[in-house]
């Protein structure tokens, strides 16, 4: 089992999905138990599925300064680095800490592919369209080096792509930068957006579902996609007292399957008890966890049971898929925003499209938003190639 | 802040090196045979084999080769598969397929498109629970991705199996991303010193200098077909005892300063 670790500050925080921009518009949503999807209306053809599109990408363009990374994937960045005060929380952190001090450690599943499938669709004699003929946006570092631009860091900046864990493992590899001294700052979080390769990919694995997704609903049928962008800043504790921390972080590998999950959850039961761990916390101590929860029957049905047998039923537990979409590689972000706003708000969002309870889930399950205290948030994140992540957070010590 | 790491094992593959030996030989002046056809990768139960697609050939094939070397159990090893690209060729077939016939894509190609594929396969064919990454830093990602596993090992004081490798472009990408050939390495690293050390690298971060690379016996060619062959040539030049010292990217305007302590 590991050491358990100084807990971080997360100083700063933001998010932005189908439920809005800003943390604002996402608590004033899982209050109110208002979803962000509607019908799929992207792209040309579209599927008959349901989406967490973001309003207003399309009228939001890099300033000119950054148009050799433009695309859909970048602008969701940009969009999402300017609500709550983010950029200027960053820029004061440069301030504070020089900007090689800060690390930048972002995860994404496809980045800005959906550049390159626009590319192919209207290559030019075989080659790509002369508008697209920049190699930054061809490429899964593209959104990590487009906000590396964006804000001005000069420390270590790395993409995390291990597909839906890629955005809850960043604040594992920062928390391990800044406690070797090599950086006293990390910006984490993660984008990713709709496209074709992952609406048709999940499409062909026949894993989307053709109404909203209901995660941990009995007659549930599959996974709702949705794109987001969040973002964190994490410094040591004594650099914000009062903001929440970053307890403990999980990490583990299913060895089981590329795109089904352990049937026990070994991976995800050895991620979250390794998070518990770090955090030096018992699993009854735990407040409220944010699933995975993607309305897949496979996953659902093993992370309600890991649910069942590891944790009291004063522990309350939700997807909020059903809100947001399932948003893949930034996935990790928007759930840990989630965590977060619990703590700070005392707020536990309900499952949304959970109606009809699947006899697996236990009476951990918060169908419906609840008030309560939250000293302890978790997040579960698991990911293709059985690749398991878990976050822990906590409010501040009085 | 300097941090240091032990190297257990090295694995290496291009069409024209099969392993590190086969560097060594030829920095001495006398070349090898080129290996032939597709990387092994005989860590893959067979069917695996059939089913993976290049990438993760390639990466399991170093991956292979380093943890051999090192004598260690693979499934005792936290792992970190770094590429610039990911898989090429199914990018390429992906966006062709979107673009003409897209609920057509196969299902398999699909779950083989994520970029941690390799270290699913990897984790799956050697029964491994330990942490598994897949990371990317475009042309930098064997510098920032070597940073990744070596602080993994020493802030959990645990080996770390850290791979990095790229194929060939495919299709329109293919004189976008300038990569015409395979490459990839792989490192066994240790927070310790151990009888299976065999080089001990002190890892500064430094400001990024420009630092033009000799490869001495080494056709200009090999490293110039793939981006990540000529960033990995430095340490690969180091481990071999041709050098103690180099600079590897990092990041934008970071640089990895490498000193090789000893040989064993």
């Amino acid at each position: 089992m590991p050491q358990p670790i100084h807990p971080l500050a997360v100083s700063a925080y933001t998010v932005t999905s189908a439920l809005g921009h800003g943390v604002a518009d996402h608590l004033r949503a899982l209050e109110a138990a208002r979803g962000g999807l509607r019908p799929n209306d992207f792209g040309d053809a579209p599927l008959a599925c349901w989406i967490g599109r973001v309003d207003g990408v399309e009228d939001a363009p890099l300033p000119a300064a950054f148009a050799a990374w433009e695309c859909r994937n970048n602008r969701l960045a940009w969009l999402g680095l300017q609500q709550d005060g983010f950029l200027a929380q960053a820029e004061a952190a440069i301030a504070r800490y020089g900007a090689a001090r800060i690390a930048l450690v972002l995860g994404t599943s496809t980045a800005s592919i959906g550049a390159t499938e626009e590319g192919y669709r209207r290559l030019e004699n075989g080659r790509m369209p002369a508008d697209l003929e920049r190699s930054g946006v061809h490429m899964p570092h593209s959104l990590t080096a487009f906000v590396a631009a964006a804000l001005g860091l000069q420390g270590p900046a790395l993409t995390v792509s291990t597909a839906c864990s890629s955005s809850a493992k960043v604040f594992a590899s920062a928390e391990r930068l800044i406690r070797l001294g090599l950086v006293d700052a990390a910006v984490v979080g993660g984008v990713d957006t709709l496209c074709g390769s992952v609406l048709f990919g999940f499409n062909s694995l026949e894993l989307v579902s053709p109404e909203r997704c209901r995660p941990f609903d009995r007659a549930r049928r599959g996974l709702s996609l949705g794109e987001a962008a969040g973002f964190a800043l994490l410094e040591r504790a004594g650099a914000a007292p009062a903001a929440p921390r970053l307890l403990g972080y999980g990490e583990a590998s299913d060895a089981h399957h590329m795109s089904t999950p352990h049937p026990e959850g070994l991976g995800a039961e050895l991620a979250l008890r390794d998070a518990l761990a770090r955090a030096g916390l018992d699993a009854a101590q735990v407040d409220y966890i944010n699933l995975h929860g993607t309305a897949s029957l496979k996953n659902d049905e093993v992370e309600a049971a890991l649910i069942g047998r590891i944790f009291p039923a004063s522990t309350r537990a939700s997807s909020t898929k059903g809100y947001t979409g399932h948003t893949l590689g930034a996935a990790g972000i928007v759930e840990a925003a989630f965590a977060l706003l619990a703590l700070e708000h005392g707020f536990v969002p309900g499952n949304l499209g959970g109606d009809e309870p699947d006899p697996a889930c236990g009476p951990q399950f918060a169908w419906r938003g609840e008030r309560r205290d939250v000293r302890i948030a978790l997040s579960n994140s698991f990911g293709f190639g059985g690749n398991n992540a878990c976050l822990a957070f906590g409010k501040a010590a009085a | 802040m300097s941090m240091r790491v032990h190297v257990e094992g090295i694995g290496l593959w291009s069409p024209q090196l099969a392993d590190f030996a086969a560097l060594h030989a030829q920095l001495q002046g006398t070349p090898p045979p080129a290996p032939a056809g597709k990387p092994p990768a005989s860590t893959l139960p067979a069917n695996e084999r059939r089913r993976a697609p290049e990438s993760v050939l390639l990466a399991i094939e170093v991956a292979g080769q380093a943890v051999a070397m090192s004598g260690r159990a693979p499934a005792e090893l936290a792992c970190v598969f770094g590429s610039a690209f990911g898989d090429l060729s199914i990018t390429d077939y992906m966006c062709e397929t979107l673009a003409h016939a897209p609920t057509e894509l196969s299902p398999t190609r699909f779950h083989n498109s994520v970029h941690n594929a390799a270290a699913g396969y990897w984790t799956i064919a050697t029964g491994c629970h330990a942490p598994s990454s897949a990371v990317c830093a475009w042309h930098d990602s064997i510098g920032a991705g070597l940073l990744e596993a070596a602080a993994m090992a020493l802030a959990d004081q645990r080996p770390v199996l850290f791979v990095c490798s790229d194929v060939a472009g495919a299709g329109p990408l293919a004189p976008i991303t300038r990569s015409t050939q395979a490459f990839g390495c792989a490192f066994v690293l240790a927070p310790e010193t151990s009888p299976r050390t065999l080089a001990t690298l002190s890892l500064q971060l430094a400001p990024r200098a420009a630092t033009p690379m000799d490869g001495g016996a080494l056709p200009a060619a090999w490293s110039e077909a793939n981006a990540t062959a000529a960033a990995a040539l430095p340490l690969l030049v180091v481990l071999a005892g041709r050098d103690r010292h180099c600079q590897m990217a990092a990041a934008g305007g970071l640089g990895l300063e490498i000193l090789m302590e000893n040989v064993a």
